[in-house]
């Protein structure tokens, strides 16, 4: 393999990481507000579906990204809305969602079956793809790269560096104490819940217009990335750097399971091509091992410098989620309020029964 | 600032929390508020902080004027700024996100800026904080001081501590104390919730005693005792004698025993127990004390020597061999560890019973609880579920839970956050237990506590671990020096 292929495979593996980024980057926003949105792998087929369709019937790009942003948004805001003010389980709800938007996606995407749409052209920018190394692997890709590139410092700044990102951190990690330093707790918990689902809603769009241009029903191949970006999420530690390097990795053993393909012909490709799941799952079982009762038994009968060792690397991978991630938050003042709207909708449930009852 | 309540009436549903108080609090005082659980001082004290709204027809007058406060963001933005009970603060973050999380500005904070800010607040009260530590790796006492110079950093000018000295050690309190003073000194008004009498009459100019949600009095220094316990529980109450154990066959016996977590290591403690008798483990919160009771009940392993329980060797034995060896062990989190919240009364006293067929008999389990509730003075129903008991209550029915016969007894704060009442019911139960020849281990940061009740004390400072002390040779001064780390030379074989 010569350099300049290697690079040129390097660069394509950003490239195809950048979906992940986005989705990685939204469930990572959401979480640290306290909801977890379980939705995701539905929200980017049919975010996919959707963002190819719109394209291909206007002719206009930028308006297939900004519906697969839409898409994403309202199902996010229907996670919201069930989980903050309705208080139901994040859970049952999002995976509910998960499994209705991927049958959505198939039945309403199957006039688009096939079709040839619009797809991103790749953009070098001027005098930076020039630099050797580099700028085959970062200056010479496609707009939505360059955007996954700039979202994974923007929401780590976001989140570590700003006054309004300390706040997302309080709310995720103790609600309470979030809210008598003055957080609005219920409304921001919306608010970055919706916005991530946006982020996630342009992974789709992302697959759709550009790394796997067009839409191909169940054979399109992105059920499951979903859960993937879930689990990188996790990997991540709510992280935006660490989840983005997840993401490269993930998408660095899919492209090593196609290099290596012609190499080792004894193996069978299929094993190559699943492989890169496991070997995620195997990572995130390694990060998290260290919360295992048994782990810290068998440690404690080890000699003293094995112990140490392990010690210290088993705290160093861990990372602990936010506190209050899918507990609901009431605050007193609230209640009376939310307490009022529940018992109208109970209200109102009782009437239909009554009027179904009836006839 | 001068504080006015008047006439501040609260109710929840059918209870009538607060009645009609009216309390004035000039600026520049310590106002102690007393009354014991359940009285009604939380309550008064969330509606002066903003936490909830007072019913229609009462009144806050800060300096004169008649302030409304809907939010905890709306008091600390007229000067009033509280310390809760459990802080209130970000245990994964570092010091100075915590100090600073909630301050209004722009987007980019200046955090040089804030730093300073911080070191100079907590040098000026003598706080040795670092702003890059986290916040978990903190003792409850360091927790509280952060809440403290935040809350002076944001202007209150109105300070409110709720049961400020449960979980702090005693150099922590006393610290806290010249804190207080010297704020008092420079005109804030500071609220001291307690429902420790000896506090209150050590540090506050005025108190007032609530009672049932009643203010029943006010109290100027100089405090006689049994006329504030009168007004607060409405009759007379005093402590027992102290009851020596007589010495019995060795319970439990702890050899050259080691133990480490990521924070500290314990090196080769030494310790018999003896049936009957009582064993109190003092030190400041995270002092190794935690991490000791936790292996005499098999939930740590040790990384060296040995644990043997009534002539067996245990150590590395699971905490089910442990139980069924007759250990029990009481953990401070009531309702994350100790009892199954959701559940009621009833259902845990089937639980802790031996299953007797697949099926549950409902009507003995009915006839268990209602025994129980009767014989541990329990303030509930069979069918209560168990997050809804008030603590002293929740703390009775874990007494109630326990095995009968047992050897040993280990309880983390088995009073803490209870009123002296419920404390003197709950160790008659536990003596009662020594009686019957079962020895008990217990932590606590009471270190009064420790010696009414005690035979023998272990301290404990950062993983050291003293010789046992005779409880009834040892002074509160002694053991609160001990505890912070001071005058351990002298104590001659002193184990590290």
């Amino acid at each position: 393999m010569t350099q300049e292929t290697l690079l040129i495979g390097l660069a394509g593996v950003l490239a195809s990481a950048a979906p992940v980024v986005f989705a990685v980057i939204g469930e990572t926003l959401s979480e640290r507000a306290g909801v977890l949105n379980l939705s995701m792998n539905g929200t980017i087929l049919l975010a996919a579906m959707g963002g190819f369709a719109v394209a291909y019937t206007t002719d206009n790009i930028l308006l297939g990204f900004l519906a697969g942003m839409l898409i994403g948004a309202l199902v996010a805001l229907v996670v919201a809305f069930a989980s903050i003010t309705l208080k139901q389980s994040q859970v049952a709800v999002g995976f509910v969602l998960a499994l209705t938007c991927r049958d959505l996606s198939y039945f309403l995407g199957s006039p688009y079956m096939g079709v040839p749409g619009p797809r991103l052209q790749v953009v070098p920018i001027p005098l930076l793809s020039d630099i050797p190394v580099l700028g085959t692997l970062f200056f010479r890709q496609d707009f939505i790269t360059y955007l996954s590139f700039l979202f994974i410092f923007l929401a780590w700044a976001w989140i570590f560096r700003t006054r309004s990102g300390l706040m997302l951190q309080g709310i995720g990690e103790k609600p309470a104490a979030a809210y008598i330093r003055g957080a609005n707790v219920t409304l921001m918990r919306y608010v970055y819940t919706v916005i991530g689902g946006a982020l996630i809603g342009l992974t789709g769009p992302a697959y759709s217009l550009a790394i796997r241009a067009g839409w191909m029903g169940t054979i399109s191949g992105l059920d499951g990335i979903g859960w993937i970006a879930l689990a990188i999420t996790i990997f991540g530690g709510w992280n935006p750097l660490r989840g983005a390097f997840g993401a490269y990795l993930f998408a660095f053993l899919q492209w090593l399971g196609l290099v290596l393909q012609p190499v080792l012909t004894q193996v069978p490709s299929q094993v190559l091509q699943v492989a890169p799941f496991p070997l995620m799952i195997l990572t995130l079982l390694l990060v998290n091992i260290g919360n295992a009762e048994w782990v810290e038994r068998t440690l404690a009968a080890m000699p003293e410098s094995t112990r140490k060792f392990f010690a210290k690397l088993l705290r160093a991978m861990r990372a602990s989620p936010p506190a209050a991630l899918g507990v609901p938050f009431i605050s007193r003042s609230r209640k009376r309020v939310l307490g009022g709207l529940y018992r109208r909708i109970c209200a109102r449930g009782r009437k239909l029964r009554a009027v179904f009852v009836k006839y | 600032m001068n504080v006015e309540l008047k006439n501040i009436h609260k109710h929840f549903g059918n209870v009538h929390a607060n009645k009609g108080i009216n309390l004035s609090i000039p600026s520049g005082s310590i106002q102690g508020i007393l009354g014991e659980n359940g009285a009604g001082k939380s309550t008064l004290m969330k509606i002066l902080s903003g936490f909830i709204q007072a019913d229609p027809g009462g009144e806050i007058i800060l300096d004169g004027k008649p302030v409304v406060i809907h939010s905890p963001a709306d008091a600390i933005h007229v000067g009033i700024g509280m310390l809760h009970q459990d802080p209130l603060d970000f245990p994964p973050m570092r010091a100075l996100d915590n100090f600073l999380l909630g301050q209004s500005g722009g987007l980019f904070p200046n955090r040089n800026a804030v730093a300073r800010d911080f070191r100079r607040l907590a040098e000026q009260f003598d706080f040795s904080l670092d702003p890059d530590s986290y916040v978990d790796s903190l003792t409850v006492g360091e927790r509280q001081q952060l809440e403290i110079i935040r809350l002076l950093w944001l202007g209150a000018r109105v300070l409110i501590l709720d049961e400020p000295t449960t979980g702090i050690s005693a150099s922590q309190k006393s610290k806290l104390f010249v804190t207080l003073k010297k704020l008092a000194g420079q005109g804030m008004t500071v609220i001291f919730v307690s429902h420790k009498l000896e506090d209150v009459e050590h540090l506050c100019d005025k108190v007032a005693v609530l009672r049932a949600g009643e203010l029943v009095g006010e109290a100027k220094p100089p405090y006689t005792t049994s006329k504030l316990v009168e007004m607060m529980f409405g009759k007379v109450i005093t402590l027992g004698a102290r009851q020596p154990a007589q010495g019995g066959n060795a319970v439990l016996s702890l050899e050259n025993v080691s133990l480490e977590d990521v924070r500290l290591k314990i090196r080769n403690a030494d310790l018999e127990v003896r049936a009957g008798e009582v064993i109190g483990l003092a030190g400041m919160e995270g002092s190794g004390q935690g991490l000791f009771i936790r292996a005499c009940a098999g939930l740590v392993r040790p990384v060296g020597g040995r644990i043997i329980l009534n002539g067996r060797d245990m150590t590395g034995k699971s905490y089910h061999a442990f139980k069924r060896a007759g250990v029990n062990f009481l953990p401070a989190a009531r309702l994350e560890e100790g009892l199954i919240p959701g559940l009621s009364l009833t259902d845990h006293f089937i639980l802790a019973e031996e299953p007797d067929g697949l099926f549950i008999d409902r009507a003995i389990g009915q006839r268990l609880a209602e025994e129980r509730i009767k014989s541990f003075n329990i303030r509930g129903a069979p069918h209560t579920p168990v997050e809804s008991l008030s603590g002293g209550n929740q703390q009775r029915a874990e007494l109630a839970l326990l095995q009968d016969p047992l050897s040993l007894v280990l309880l983390e704060h088995p009073t803490r956050g209870l009123d002296i009442e419920s404390v003197i019911y709950i160790w008659g139960k536990l003596k009662e237990r020594c009686r019957s020849s079962t020895a008990i281990i217990f932590i606590s940061s009471d270190l009064e506590e420790i010696l009414q009740y005690s035979d023998r004390v272990l301290v404990f400072f950062s993983g050291k671990v003293s010789r046992p002390l005779d409880a009834g040779k040892t002074s509160v001064d002694q053991l609160g020096q001990l505890i912070g780390g001071k005058n351990w030379a002298d104590m001659g074989e002193a184990y590290d």
